[in-house]
């Protein structure tokens, strides 16, 4: 049986055969729109998140599958006070895979002692969200071409942004990454990952202003200052806007720069700059649905042969 | 030197950091045991100045030292059979710890999910860091009521 739990449980040849397959879902949707025909996707969404919970579910659907599932806590048995275990030791005689999403760290790693099915955890709290990091990832490499050499600036909250520390992780293990980390003083990338990337050699600089580095990018990932990640409402309205990234800035930036953005966005990426062939964050939700499709598979051990019959082997 | 009865058959805990005794009995659930048990606290030590000291008089093979070493590095164990110390060491700090301590970040799924085991993971050897198998939140020893 095989789970996603954090990004880091795909071994990058794993991860390349991977983002092989969501780009020839993209090129040939229909040689996969029966792959997995009969086969169902639980969505247990402990709390609401709508652009995960569709996105996962639109990758099935366009597999030819059927999902069932929750949105919220409050909609379920969990409001009974069920525990996860118990959950998934059910929805295991329903279901072929489930997706789930907890607003307490560790809560997909509960489902899989006990799945008989595969989980893909879509976000444990503050936790981990591997399956939006596969989507920066296949991202990156359908706009770039490949997923090294490279320098990634992040920008916004650097200090609570789960995304941009998985894809830290995530990026880390390719050759020649060097990273950027855009932050105001009080939202600075957490010490300890600053001391896994010294460990590890890898290049990065710091800057508080986003005009004095854009010029240098290849990739900017924009991220939003989160209110409820703050415990007094003066600190977030004082930080919420420190970025706005709008016209004036991008024109300082490559011309073969892209903007990256997990959405969704509020004032930090000007709707002005939407138009500009380097806004790639509606692409990013397009790849994020194949990233889903080929993750789906891969976990399910389910092959689509060139003349569209389909071969599903276990998965150790 | 207070003076408390040699033991013939049992495990003494030995170069206990002062204060830590106390610690490594509850860790060790020795509230549990029907055996005499018998903690000394600050003891004279040439080395270390202070030490405690645990006296446990049971079967050796029945108490799981395992968790010791997480507690206080330091800590010698000697095996008594029959009167006569039969083996003293050290025990490796554990690549796993199961059931023991419990996790601190209130943001944990194991501070609401029923009957989950509590397993850390020994994260860094030089530091001797350990991290909750399912948040990887760091454990930091709480102030306990004892
Ligand atoms: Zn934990």
């Amino acid at each position: 049986m095989r789970h996603i739990l954090t990004p880091l449980d795909f071994k990058t040849q794993e991860l390349d055969a991977l983002f092989d397959l969501a780009a020839d879902i993209e090129a040939n949707p229909q040689k996969y729109a029966n792959a997995c025909r009969g086969k169902k996707l639980a969505t247990l969404f402990y709390e609401p998140s709508t652009r995960t919970r569709l996105s996962t579910e639109t990758a099935m659907l366009n597999l030819g599958g059927s999902t069932m599932g929750f949105s919220d806590a409050t909609s379920s048995s969990v409001s009974k006070g069920e525990s996860v275990a118990d959950t998934i030791r059910t929805v295991s005689c329903f279901a072929d895979i489930a997706a789930i999403r907890h607003p307490k760290e560790g809560a997909a790693m509960v489902a899989t002692q006990v799945s008989r099915i595969p989980i893909i955890n879509c976000g444990d709290g503050g936790h981990q969200h591997p399956t939006q990091t596969l989507t920066d990832m296949f991202t990156i490499r359908s706009l770039m071409g490949r997923l090294n050499h490279m320098t990634i600036g992040l920008c916004g909250d650097l200090k609570f942004g789960r995304t941009v520390h998985s894809l830290i992780d995530a990026m880390s293990r390719y050759e020649g990454i060097r990273f950027v980390f855009i932050s105001p003083k009080e939202l600075r990338i957490p010490e300890y990952i600053f001391e896994r990337l010294d460990e590890h050699d890898i290049q990065y600089d710091e800057f508080i202003k986003l005009e004095d580095v854009i010029g240098k990018l290849d990739i900017l990932y924009m991220t939003r200052v989160q209110r409820e990640r703050f415990f007094n409402e003066e600190d977030y309205v004082r930080l919420k806007d420190f970025y706005v990234l709008n016209k004036r800035i991008m024109r300082k930036a490559k011309n073969n720069m892209f903007v990256l953005h997990p959405l969704p966005r509020v004032n930090e990426i000007s709707v002005e700059v939407d138009n500009d062939p380097r806004a790639a964050y509606f692409r990013q939700v397009q790849y994020g649905v194949y990233a889903r499709m080929a993750l789906i598979l891969t976990l399910l051990g389910i092959h689509v042969n060139e003349d569209g019959t389909v071969t599903q082997t276990p998965v150790e | 030197m207070l003076n408390v009865g040699k033991i013939e058959n049992g495990i003494v805990l030995d170069h206990i950091h002062a204060g830590r005794g106390m610690s490594i009995y509850h860790h060790l659930q020795l509230n549990k045991l029907e055996c005499p048990v018998a903690i000394i606290k600050n003891a004279r030590s040439n080395i270390m100045g202070k030490k405690d000291i645990l006296k446990i008089e049971t079967d050796a093979e029945s108490i799981n030292l395992d968790v010791i070493p997480f507690i206080d590095p330091d800590v010698t164990v000697n095996i008594i059979r029959n009167g006569e110390l039969v083996m003293k060491k050290r025990i490796q700090l554990p690549k796993e710890i199961r059931n023991v301590i419990r996790c601190n970040n209130p943001r944990c799924i194991t501070t609401i999910e029923q009957g989950i085991q509590h397993i850390f993971y020994l994260a860094d050897t030089r530091s001797n860091i350990y991290r909750c198998r399912y948040c990887d939140e760091k454990y930091t020893e709480q102030e306990t009521d004892w």
